[in-house]
């Protein structure tokens, strides 16, 4: 049954028809990388997010993840601004870093988003950036744009916070670090702090749309700074940077799923387990993943959801 | 970006309804396709610093003529004339222009020493301005220092004693001014040209003149060939007022002339619709629209024109220019006409328009069955340049509730005008005629023009004259949604419907006519090829 509705409200809501014989402008994009973010860091605005974060996100990330939170105390000599690099395995990565980061951090930090999947819709975008404070991140092509928007909110002090992999796992190994963080902080010459997440896959996992509780830690881990020497003696370009990111962060996951001292060792000797998983066939990745980063559950796909 | 020329849209089966004012409310019409409408170009930026272009002005003035500051001496005798309450529509927000230019030739008289100063409303005959327009239009500080000593005085067409004789032009037109201006050092006009037809030499051979003087281009035949009066070369009215202006040049009167245009900014923010075009209209823009149509339809008119008459314009001046008043009237017109010109390719069969609200003559009043007339017929009807946007013959449809109701107060010679006069012929050279001088030596409308807020007995004769050009044009005029016994005491016809009207008008015009709605305001002036 389709709803009428009344005439008046009709002739507010649509948009007025276009005359035939007048040649339509190209409206700029409000969209998609496009979309501008400065509303959402206006006072107002972060006061709203402020009281969406302590009191809607952060308990919700408590009761569906309960968070341990390691290493916090890499961020103790850190003033700002600071680019935090985290693995990532679910859309509630995003959520999860937000909530655990200390308070002086949380209520000056932006977070790149995907501009094709988080900004794709006026309403998406507004919601998400309102919420968390996302900002679009071209991943589909080199963007000036959003690495000019990044740069400059850097430079006001804000602090950012990135996927490097720049998409969630498909099969939950690691994926290779692109350059953007390292870029970034190359540019703003800002320290970037290598983050881990474990445990979030099997909670919402790729594909998922159901949650499950998980119990998940999170790893933050020494701050690494730009402008490393080469084995050449030349100063690291963003590529070699990304790596070292990666490293680092490949460090945390291995401390995750050992312990420390023996992380350290294995690093020290060039044995840290590989990130991106062994370089094999899928079922043996498949078969090698730790537990912590399995899929718990079949998940339907939306082809096979309704057969009939 | 800057802002959009006017244009002439051709309406087809997707352009959205178009917007009609219709008094203190709005309609809402679907034009057939194939129809034209006529768009104001888009408010140019107002100037940066308004009170240093003034300044700037002053001190260097177009034309023959010294800086004010090189005019001012001490121990002279200097009269600052500015228009009334009729310019500009709707009144601007303070500060008005007027107190701005005033404030900074009184700047310039007092670092002169400049004692002998008083300041005129020129009123011509329309009716006298209230403390209240008078402190809007010139501001606090002005009125204050003037209107308790007796030094701001209003216009009085009437009064023998304040009046002097200038002489005869060439025509035989009688030149009587105000004496006061006409008997000072230096005479300070202050303008806002709204319209293409304010300014010039029309400034003091109209706004200061007598009765006797007004007369000779106040008149049907003068008004029938003024075509338009939105442009000056070609308007007969001009032409009289240039050949006084003339003449008061060479009766020794020095004037120093300011004008100053204003940008098409008419409107506060909560009315923006009504600056856009109806297919740009955002949300905001819909749903403000919206929620003032339902409002008006449940608001009673009283109230609904009281709403409407305290709007102030958010106006911004686009340009000043003091100095001769022939070379400053003609930087004025360029600065017209950098805003409001539209090139319209070819007449139409039938001109549509919708008439707001207000006109020069009734600001904080009703809007008078002869104003609708006037301002349909004498200035919609005359915003073009070269040809008129209707064809000889052709047919106007106004959009107007055009109520039989009047203010007592203002009009009061209006309602014996269209209570006995009309009832008896619409004839404007008949009424011109037989009813012209009772109308205008009534002793009892003079007392009323000289002591209340009337307007002069011989107003209403000069509304209707206006339309002159107009009715000896049209093959017809037709009022959608007017009061019809208002509507038909006018010689009009009346219709519910614009339908019906464009029906009834292809009774005249022929089966499939082509037509034009000129979507205004915000003004604009229809350069026709």
């Amino acid at each position: 049954m389709s709803v009428r509705l009344p005439r008046v409200v009709d002739e507010v809501v649509s948009r007025p028809t276009w005359p035939g014989t007048l040649p339509r402008p190209i409206e700029p994009r409000n969209i998609g990388v496009d979309y501008d973010t400065a509303w959402t860091r206006k006072p107002w605005a972060r006061a709203v997010r402020r009281v969406v974060v302590d009191n809607v996100t952060r308990p919700f990330v408590a009761v569906v993840a309960t968070p341990e939170v390691f290493g916090r105390e890499h961020l103790d000599p850190l003033e700002g601004p600071v680019i935090f690099a985290a693995n990532h395995s679910s859309h509630l990565d995003t959520s999860i870093v937000v909530a655990c980061l200390p308070e002086r951090f949380r209520r000056r930090t932006v977070v790149a988003a995907a501009a094709d999947y988080f900004f794709d819709r006026p309403w998406k975008a507004a919601l998400w950036s309102l919420a968390l404070g996302t900002i679009p991140m071209e991943r589909t092509k080199v963007s000036r744009k959003s690495a000019d928007l990044a740069a400059s909110l850097l430079d006001e002090r804000w602090n950012l916070v990135i996927f490097p992999e720049g998409g969630r796992t498909r099969d939950g190994w690691g994926q290779e670090f692109r350059g953007g963080a390292a870029y970034l902080a190359k540019r703003c010459d800002v320290p970037v702090v290598p983050v881990h997440l474990r445990g979030v896959r099997p909670a919402f996992p790729r594909g998922s749309s159901t949650l499950r509780r998980s119990k998940v830690e999170v790893r933050f881990g020494d701050p690494l700074r730009p402008g490393q020497k080469m084995a050449s003696g030349k100063e690291e370009d963003a590529r070699h940077f990304a790596g070292r990111i990666e490293g680092a962060v490949a460090l945390l996951a291995d401390e995750a799923e050992s312990d420390w001292w023996s992380a350290r060792r294995r690093a020290a000797a060039g044995a840290t387990p590989p990130f991106r998983g062994p370089d094999a066939s899928a079922w043996r990745r498949a078969w090698a993943l730790p537990a912590s980063a399995r899929r718990t559950r079949s998940v339907r796909s939306k082809s096979s959801a309704k057969p009939w | 970006m800057s802002p959009r020329p006017g244009f002439v849209l051709e309406v087809d089966r997707s352009t959205p309804p178009t917007l009609f004012w219709h008094g203190e409310g709005f309609r809402f019409e679907q034009l057939p396709a194939g129809s034209r409408v006529v768009y104001p170009p888009e408010s140019l930026d107002g100037l940066a610093d308004p009170d240093a272009a003034i300044r700037h002005a002053l001190e260097h003035p177009v034309g023959d003529s010294a800086p004010l500051s090189a005019l001012l001496r001490p121990g002279m005798r200097l009269t600052i004339a500015f228009d009334d309450v009729s310019l500009p529509l709707p009144p601007m927000r303070r500060p008005d222009m007027r107190q701005r230019v005033v404030e900074a030739v009184l700047d310039a008289a007092a670092a002169a020493g400049v004692d002998d100063v008083v300041l005129i409303a020129a009123l011509a005959l329309h009716r006298r301005m209230t403390d209240d327009e008078l402190r809007q239009a010139l501001g606090d500080r002005v009125f204050d220092a003037f209107a308790p000593h007796g030094l701001l005085l209003q216009h009085d067409a009437e009064d023998p004693d304040a009046l002097v004789h200038l002489g005869l032009t060439d025509k035989g037109e009688d030149v009587e001014i105000n004496r006061r201006a006409a008997e000072s050092d230096l005479l300070v006009y202050v303008n806002i040209n709204l319209s293409a037809m304010d300014g010039g030499h029309k400034s003091v051979a109209t706004g200061l003149a007598s009765y006797r003087s007004l007369k000779h281009h106040h008149n049907v035949r003068t008004l029938q060939h003024s075509r338009s009066l939105m442009d000056r070369h070609h308007s007969e009215m001009h032409s009289s007022n240039w050949r006084m202006g003339r003449l008061i040049k060479n009766a020794g009167v020095k004037i120093f002339q300011i004008e100053s245009t204003l940008n098409l900014d008419m409107f506060p923010s909560q009315f923006g619709f009504l600056q856009k075009r109806e297919w740009e209209w955002s949300l905001a823009d819909r749903a403000g629209f919206h929620s003032t149509r339902l409002a008006l339809d449940h608001t009673p008119p009283r109230l609904a024109r009281q709403i409407f008459q305290s709007m102030l314009s958010p106006y911004a001046p686009t340009s000043v220019q003091a100095g001769e008043v022939e070379a400053v009237h003609d930087l004025t017109l360029e600065n017209l006409h950098r805003q409001q010109l539209v090139a319209v390719e070819g007449q139409t069969d039938i001109l549509t328009m919708g008439l707001p609200y207000l006109c020069p003559y009734n600001v904080n009043s009703i809007m008078n069955p002869l104003l609708v007339a006037c301002l349909g017929l004498g200035y919609f009807f005359n915003l073009y340049r070269g040809r008129p946007l209707v064809r000889e013959g052709g047919v106007c449809i106004i959009s107007h509730p055009t109520p039989w109701a009047f203010n007592p107060v203002h009009h009061p010679s209006y309602i014996d005008f269209f209570e006995q006069v009309l009832a008896d012929t619409t004839d404007m050279f008949e009424i011109e005629q037989r009813y012209e001088q009772k109308f205008a030596t009534d002793p009892w409308y003079i007392h009323l023009y000289r002591t209340s807020y009337a307007y002069h007995g011989v107003h209403p004769l000069y509304m209707w004259y206006w339309c002159a050009h107009a009715l000896d044009y049209l093959g017809g005029v037709i009022i959608v949604g007017g009061d019809r016994a208002a509507v038909r005491r006018m010689g009009f016809k009346p219709a519910s419907t614009l339908a019906d009207a464009l029906e009834m008008a292809e009774d005249v015009v022929g089966r499939g006519p082509s037509i034009t709605h000129l979507h205004a305001p915000p003004l604009l002036v229809a350069d026709v090829s």
